[in-house]
């Protein structure tokens, strides 16, 4: 059995931080993922971030990644490659992981910080199971990590900033965007990515979604449909798409087995992406011991999973009594970005979200 | 279909590899999963689903969806979207749950 101070479940932006931060305090960290190398969704980034410099703003996702791998390297932390965490004992506060392909092994931990990330949802619609759907976050893997194009005219449902930057990455791997569709009335994206696809050409139909997918064994094409303002489809707006992918983006859930398995409090919380945990603000869950950050947390951007992550690996360190002489001004400067990250009008969602996660958590 | 030119990206592949699938020969490359050299190759069509036997390829591509169980080297219900290619692997068309050996 592995023993440790901290464990971080998932090494993407907000587990990387969280390694980071706990390590500086001074506590032994192992760092586990079920991945081949560490990043997370990050590698897969190619578009530049926004945000502030100690977030690393203007900087390609892929390279985030670099630097707080870099910076990992510098510290003595355990990392874990191709182990997955199957399970928790409740009882003895242990972690069973698959490492490999076949070896079973444990995982003792003082604290622990899960920072499992999230998985694309899908949508309804005859024939959503067809291959040549995929997830838009797939898509991405494929073409920007793999260098594979996932076919050659594709139909991109749902215009938030997912949509429109997969959109923009299909474009530049030389692949053929229909259009862009999304239910909702308005682009939910940010103006900037949205106005990049434009110039291009590619068409943002709002107040459309899929009718239905059809195709022979793989994915031919799509009829969509236009819809009134209570998402009802409009008889005669049909219109055929000749496609033979079609990327779905209509958001993330939270990525949570392991914290309902650990028996945290859990509640449902449509704008934080889902059933999210209950969480005080140093992202302790109602478990103690167990921390939470990023996208299991509530679904957002790297930006802020980087500062919770932050935030949980300070907090994990520093409760066993560990401190480097700085924790009470880091964990403040934590706390005081992700208000900012958050007070603006793109903030509001989460911000509504948590504000009825705490009052539905008493 | 491979990405040749890339405005931001450049793909260094690894080795070729050679793999099977379902008796066929095919190349791949080292560094790259069993269900990216498939596309590659053409190949969208994965697994089925157990009830009716539709098709399914990947959906997710991080190992979340378990679309994409497929058996490699006799084991079955390989997650193909993250599972490394190797040189030599016997990549079949799953049929039903999979047999522990």
């Amino acid at each position: 059995m592995i023993k440790t101070d901290v464990a971080i479940i998932g090494g993407g932006p907000a587990g990387l931080s969280a390694a980071i931060a706990a390590a500086d305090m001074g506590a032994h960290v192992t760092l586990v993922d079920r991945n081949q190398e560490l990043g997370g969704q990050l590698l897969k980034q190619t578009h530049m971030f926004f945000g502030s410099r100690e977030e690393y703003a203007s900087t390609r996702g892929f390279d985030i990644a670099n630097i707080l791998k870099e910076e990992l390297k510098k510290r003595n932390v355990d990392v874990l490659l191709n182990t997955t965490v199957v399970g928790y004992y409740k009882d003895d506060g242990v972690w069973g992981m698959e490492h490999g392909e076949d070896k079973f092994v444990k995982l003792k931990a003082k604290k622990t910080v899960v920072a499992t990330g999230a998985m694309e949802r899908h949508l309804l619609f005859p024939n959503n199971d067809l291959p040549g759907i995929y997830g838009a976050g797939a898509v991405q893997t494929l073409m920007n990590q793999y260098g594979v194009v996932p076919g050659k005219r594709v139909l991109m449902v749902g215009a938030g900033n997912i949509g429109l930057i997969v959109s923009y990455q299909l474009l530049q791997a030389g692949v053929e965007v229909a259009a862009i569709i999304d239910a909702a009335p308005t682009i939910g994206g940010y103006l900037v990515h949205a106005s990049k696809v434009r110039r291009q050409g590619v068409p943002i139909m709002t107040s459309y979604t899929v009718k239905k997918a059809y195709g022979n064994g793989v994915l031919e094409g799509a009829t969509i449909v236009k819809v009134d303002n209570r998402f009802q489809p409009i008889p005669g707006t049909e219109m055929d798409m000749d496609i033979d992918t079609m990327c779905i983006a209509v958001g993330l859930n939270p990525l949570v087995e392991l914290l309902w398995q650990a028996g945290c409090e859990m509640r449902y919380i449509p704008q934080l992406g889902g059933h999210v945990p209950v969480k005080d603000e140093n992202y302790e869950t109602t478990v103690e011991g167990i921390y939470v950050a990023g996208d299991a947390a509530e679904i957002e951007e790297a930006t802020s999973a980087m500062v919770e992550g932050r935030i949980a690996g300070l907090n994990a360190a520093y409760t066993m009594g560990f401190d480097n002489g700085h924790y009470c001004d880091e964990r403040e400067k934590a706390i005081k970005r992700l208000q900012d990250l958050r007070s603006g009008p793109v903030g509001v969602k989460i911000s509504n979200g948590l504000l009825k996660l705490a009052e539905e958590a008493v | 279909m491979r990405i040749e030119s890339h405005p931001i990206l450049e793909f260094k592949r690894g080795n070729a590899l050679k793999f099977i699938f379902d008796g066929q020969e095919m190349v791949g490359y080292e560094g790259e999963t069993i269900a990216a050299a498939l596309h590659a190759n053409g190949v969208k069509i994965l697994s089925h689903s157990l009830k009716e036997g539709r098709p399914r390829g990947f959906y997710c591509a991080i190992g979340n969806c378990s679309s994409c169980l497929m058996k490699v080297n006799g084991t079955p219900n390989v997650r193909v979207c993250t599972e490394p290619l190797k040189d030599g692997m016997v990549v079949e068309t799953q049929h039903g749950k999979g047999v522990i050996k």
